[in-house]
């Protein structure tokens, strides 16, 4: 809602860090100037990797009555961007610069019923939701899907404080979720609300499409950090420009080609608005498209792309040994 | 020294509104499939029924440039197109069209907020819709019961909500403002008692054996045609957090027992008032009168209701130039008096949900 995401820039100090799945560190931040979190809500901070400031954004998990302490978690994810491992270097007393908690995935009070879905990490952006439809006596499903229980974060609280409503699904004990069947349960007055890994939501969105049910009342929030393939380094060519840049595993396209000086247009910088989109003019290789921006039709084409999010890689199938050449992906684009 | 209070109800002259209240928005028959704009708690809202009827307020500011929705069209069973560049919101505020791409943006939604059709009114929540519960929504069931009739009208008054509240609660002003209709001195001469119960506040005048002022005979001679002689008058005033006030007036003939119940010989009213912040500056009054006499003659009803009409005007006027005044004197206070102690009761009220609301301005 955009009325409401105007950033108020703030100090805030980490109280408490604690692991609470492997390889996710809880983290509680003391903002300066408190508020009340909705659920729904993220906030943006300012991360160092290698020697830079960057904003990352990470949702609220939890919050106490006045917003004087604000619940983060952070998955270590050695392949991404390097917030992360930024994040999971803080220790009680360190001071980072926040914003107030924004929305862009509001929870609409009222619908008839609810199914709630986290895959993964993907549980920050869903755990207050439920806890809120809980406390509103509402009819919910809490979908939590995971690879296995030792990497999923607060399965116990969850489990204490949803009881039946929660419904588990862990791949390595053979129990995975069939997004065939969790549609197939959605009738007209559900609303499914949804944030994990991009095959995920890009499965539930398509059983949601062919069923036919209404749109709108699919939601899902992404912050474009997950691909159908593990991010590889690739090179991306500008003749415009007359550059030719190489985007490492850790960075987007688009930021690869800012550090090279190209002065690009971009606006979310995670999928969804469709202002960073490039023509693609040469192609060696496939494209992950990560996105939201374009429907599957347009991604299939491929003609496009949108480099804050998507990346170039070597092979079909995503493992190295397909790989269909011998050395990075290769990308030639045209920049608007 | 001990501070007894964070702030005190003298220097706040003029209150900010709670948020986490039910308002009206407007009356029912103001909202059709035509989309309108109101603002309501400093807050434009767009306005408009469903093909179903049903009534949706949504922010009136696109998600994408902010253009008024109010501005643009109904469209399909629920939706409402910005007159700007196209995109439709169905009635949860959701983005169900773009144009020129294949998709949705996740993130377009405009806020939606709670509505409740209620009494003849539509009510809407500004604050946190979690705590929305439609059994909150103030009581006007005279509005519909079949044993009142009546009909109202809204003044646009040009005051903080706060001036009205106080204007309602405190009525010796009716001896002066409106002298040539209800006041009458008695107002001033007679005892009264102010009740504080929770969020809601009573106050109670009775005036005994007195002559009946020209709007009160007038009405005791539609239920007993040529009456004469002295009344016992009423006036119990009840207030229903955050600014609801039914006042409960009427005359019988004087000794007949209306103060011990008895309202036979007598004709009863119902000053139905509920007051909605446009801005910090401004109100939404709504009000109507509802009778328990003659409840089929519409020659009546439109009689009260130009006749009370007559009657606020006189008021509007004093708001606005009281709002002036104290716009154009900061640094004066105001004093109050023993006649303010509902209207006392009522700051503290508001004060309180303010409080809660964190958003109590500080006494500084």
């Amino acid at each position: 809602m955009a009325a409401t995401n105007i950033e108020t820039w703030q100090s805030a100090t980490v109280i408490e860090t604690r692991e609470v799945a492997q390889g996710i560190l809880r983290i509680v931040l003391e903002p300066t100037m408190p508020v009340k979190a909705e659920p729904g809500t993220h906030i943006d901070l300012m991360v160092q990797v290698d020697g830079e400031t960057v904003k990352r954004s990470y949702s609220v998990v939890d919050f106490n009555q006045t917003g004087t302490r604000l619940a983060l978690s952070v998955t270590k994810a050695p392949l991404s961007r390097g917030g992360s491992i930024f994040m999971h270097s803080l220790r009680p007393g360190q001071k980072l610069e926040i914003t107030q908690p924004l929305q862009n995935f509001p929870l609409r009070v009222g619908a008839q019923r609810y199914v709630l879905l986290a895959g993964g990490i993907g549980i920050t952006a869903i755990a207050n939701m439920a806890a809120v439809l809980k406390r509103l006596k509402a009819d919910y499903t809490l979908v939590y899907v995971g690879r296995s229980r030792q990497a999923m974060a607060y399965l116990d609280e969850l489990t204490e404080l949803h009881g039946q409503r929660l419904e588990v699904h862990i791949d390595d004990e053979g129990s995975s979720l069939k997004v065939n069947e969790l549609v197939e349960r959605a009738s007209v007055g559900t609303e499914l609300y949804m944030c994990g890994p991009i095959r995920l939501m890009d499965a539930v969105r398509r059983n949601w499409i062919e069923r036919e049910l209404d749109l709108p009342n699919l939601r899902y929030e992404t912050f474009g950090n997950s691909g159908w393939y593990d991010p590889e380094e690739f090179t991306v060519r500008v003749p415009k420009l007359n550059l030719e840049v190489k985007v490492p595993q850790g960075r987007s396209m688009l930021e690869a080609l800012e550090d090279a000086g190209a002065d690009m247009m971009f606006d979310c910088r995670k999928g969804e608005c469709g202002l960073c989109e490039v023509r693609i003019l040469e192609l060696s290789g496939t494209i992950d498209h990560r996105d939201v921006f374009y429907s599957e039709r347009q991604q299939r084409l491929s003609t496009k792309m949108n480099c804050c999010v998507s990346r170039a890689v070597t092979s079909k199938t995503g493992a190295q040994i397909d790989a269909s050449m011998a050395g990075p992906a290769i990308i030639t684009i045209e920049p608007n | 020294m001990t501070t007894t209070a964070a702030t005190s109800s003298t220097t706040n002259k003029v209150l900010p509104h709670p948020l986490n209240a039910w308002y009206v928005v407007g009356w029912d028959h103001e909202i059709t499939r035509k989309p309108m704009s109101r603002r309501i708690a400093n807050r434009p809202v767009a306005l408009y029924r469903t093909e179903d009827g049903k009534v949706v307020t949504l922010a009136d500011a696109c998600w994408h440039r902010l253009a008024p929705l109010s501005m643009g069209k109904t469209v399909g069973k629920d939706g409402i197109q910005c007159p700007y560049h196209g995109i439709v919101y169905n009635s949860a505020g959701r983005c169900v069209s773009m144009p020129a791409q294949e998709t949705i943006n996740p993130s377009a939604t405009v806020p939606s907020f709670p509505t409740v059709e209620r009494y003849r009114y539509v009510w809407i929540w500004m604050g946190d819709p979690t705590l929305a519960d439609p059994e909150l929504v103030p009581d006007m069931h005279q509005m519909t019961s079949e044993k009142w009739a009546g009909d109202g009208l809204t003044i646009h008054a040009a005051c903080n909500f706060q001036l009205v509240l106080d204007n309602l609660m405190d009525l010796t002003h009716e001896e002066f403002v409106h002298s040539s209709t209800i006041g009458q001195e008695e107002l001033s001469e007679s005892d009264f008692v102010t009740v504080r119960e929770g969020n809601k506040v009573t106050v109670t005048r009775w005036m005994h054996n007195i002559d009946a002022p020209p709007f009160w005979l007038k009405n005791m001679r539609d239920k007993f045609p040529g009456f004469e002689g002295k009344v016992d008058r009423w006036q119990i005033i009840n207030f229903e957090a955050p600014s609801t006030i039914s006042i409960d007036v009427g005359v019988a003939k004087a000794g007949t027992g209306a103060p011990e119940g008895d309202r036979s010989q007598g004709v009863n009213g119902f000053v139905m008032n509920t007051i909605t912040p446009e801005t910090d500056r401004s109100s939404h009054y709504f009000w109507a009168f509802m009778r328990n006499y003659c409840l089929d003659s519409q020659l009546i009803t439109t009689q009260l209701r130009d006749g009370v009409h007559g009657v606020f005007g006189e008021d509007e006027e004093m708001l606005k130039a009281q709002q002036a005044a104290i716009d154009a004197n900061p640094d004066y206070e105001f004093y109050n008096l023993n006649i303010d102690s509902g209207g006392m009761w009522v700051r503290r009220i508001l004060e309180a949900m303010l409080d809660a609301e964190g958003r109590l301005p500080s006494a500084s």
